[in-house]
């Protein structure tokens, strides 16, 4: 009757701590609905894969020799071999995104440009604080503000921290409301987050939508190959959605397909969180540097909103320029709030939703620069 | 602290903000140049082009 205890006997203090994790992952889900979809099969495939001998990760075994488990299988086969999980997001959040209000206001789009600065200032803060060149490169991309591209950049570079870097992506994401807010009032004044913008919608043609996809995929493309992965696949989702004739296929990315994929993925990053590699000193360090990271991004933002109005005759409300980051549509609603917080009757969403559309395009298109350059630097 | 490692990151960030930057603009003036072309053709078909 040994075998009964040997599970109990072979727990580490280690494992106990990825318990703590995962109920804590659990619980922002379940009280908190911080990302839910996501933040809940991560935590409890944190508690599976640390349970002593879990028959759903590899083993080797007694008798039995090699043992494989069904989550190190769906970690192999459907992120680590192609990225495929992450990339067949992609399609899902295509369809899902109206990219109208970029299209009637193009001059937002450099706001998605200006917000990845933070990406960059988060690489060198975490080489400063001694991770190699592939680590710092894939800690910074937590300031893309985008799960899937954060999830993909550390896979392809081989990062040794993919589940805390997943976790802090995802869960810092849903913090927005808490870090933008404190961000925006560090480099901006009353005056400046009282400036009115007028809105005056302009309808967007159906040619311009259906070009919109395949112009954008074809000059990432051209220009930044790297990224034809992750651009490609937002914008194939996009062209399904605005095509006007597959409405079926779009229902089907939107709902399906991003559920299930969210679904598996989650529980599969779990995968990465065992104990032995997640319990470190590491981890605590790239959850510090993602909140870097997202307050970066904000006043980056906020200060190329400011660098803007310097040279335009009709000034931007230097909080617009913070919600160039990914996280839709958390950060847009966080400046409509803070907007109508200084002016009751100052209605900022719509050119805030600009920005932040054009915050996934840049996102997608900050992962794919940092796949280009950072092998070529490794020599 | 490796500072090679520091140097590369400070290259990978001009290099890196450069691309994503020129990238940008690119997609700004295709979008721009959709819209004007859009605009455009609404104003043919509304009669409120501005006649030369």
């Amino acid at each position: 009757m040994e075998f009964l205890t040997q599970g109990l006997l072979a727990l580490t203090w280690k494992q106990l701590v990825m318990y703590a994790v995962g109920g804590l992952l659990i619980w922002l889900a379940v009280k908190k609905e911080m990302e839910p979809a996501l933040l809940l099969p991560m935590g409890f495939g944190a508690i599976l894969v640390n349970i002593p001998m879990s028959g759903v990760i590899d083993q080797t075994m007694a008798g039995a020799g090699q043992v494989q488990g069904i989550i190190d299988w769906l970690f192999e086969v459907g992120v680590h071999a192609a990225e495929a999980m992450p990339l067949l997001l992609f399609i899902g959040i295509g369809a899902m995104i109206d990219f109208g209000p970029v299209l009637s206001n193009p001059k937002l789009l450099l706001f998605g440009a200006a917000a990845q600065f933070g990406v960059f200032l988060t690489i060198s803060a975490a080489s400063l604080l001694g991770f190699d060149l592939v680590d710092a490169a894939s800690i910074g991309i937590i300031g893309a503000a985008d799960g899937p591209t954060s999830i993909l950049v550390s896979l392809t570079l081989g990062s040794k921290y993919i589940g805390a870097i997943a976790v802090a992506a995802y869960s810092y994401m849903a913090l927005v409301p808490i870090i933008q807010p404190f961000a925006i009032r560090l480099c901006t004044t009353r005056k400046e987050r009282l400036i009115r913008m007028p809105y005056e919608p302009k309808s967007v043609s159906h040619t311009a939508r259906l070009l919109f996809p395949i112009g954008v995929t074809l000059v990432a493309g051209l220009v930044a190959p790297a990224s034809v992965s992750l651009v490609g696949f937002l914008m194939f989702g996009n062209l399904i959605r605005e095509c006007g004739v597959l409405e079926n296929l779009s229902q089907t990315a939107q709902k399906e397909l991003a559920n299930l994929i969210t679904l598996l993925l989650g529980i599969t990053i779990a995968a990465s969180m065992k104990a032995e590699s997640f319990v470190n000193l590491q981890t605590v360090m790239i959850m510090g540097l993602g909140v870097l990271a997202f307050v970066f991004d904000t006043v980056a933002g906020c200060l190329f909103a400011k660098l803007m109005n310097l040279f335009s005759k009709h000034k931007i409300n230097p909080m617009v320029g913070a919600a160039g980051i990914s996280a839709f549509p958390m950060s847009s609603r966080v400046i409509q709030k803070m907007g109508l917080k200084e002016d009751p009757t100052n209605h900022l969403l719509m050119h805030a939703v600009g920005a932040n559309v054009a915050g996934q395009i840049g996102s997608v298109i900050v992962g794919g620069v940092i796949l280009g350059l950072v092998p070529g630097m490794l020599g | 602290m490796n500072w090679t490692v520091f140097g590369q990151t400070l290259l990978l960030m001009w290099q890196g903000m450069a691309a994503v930057f020129i990238v940008m603009m690119v997609i700004y003036i295709f979008v721009l140049a959709l819209y004007i072309g859009a605009h455009k053709r609404s104003d043919r078909k509304n009669g409120t082009q501005k006649l030369k």
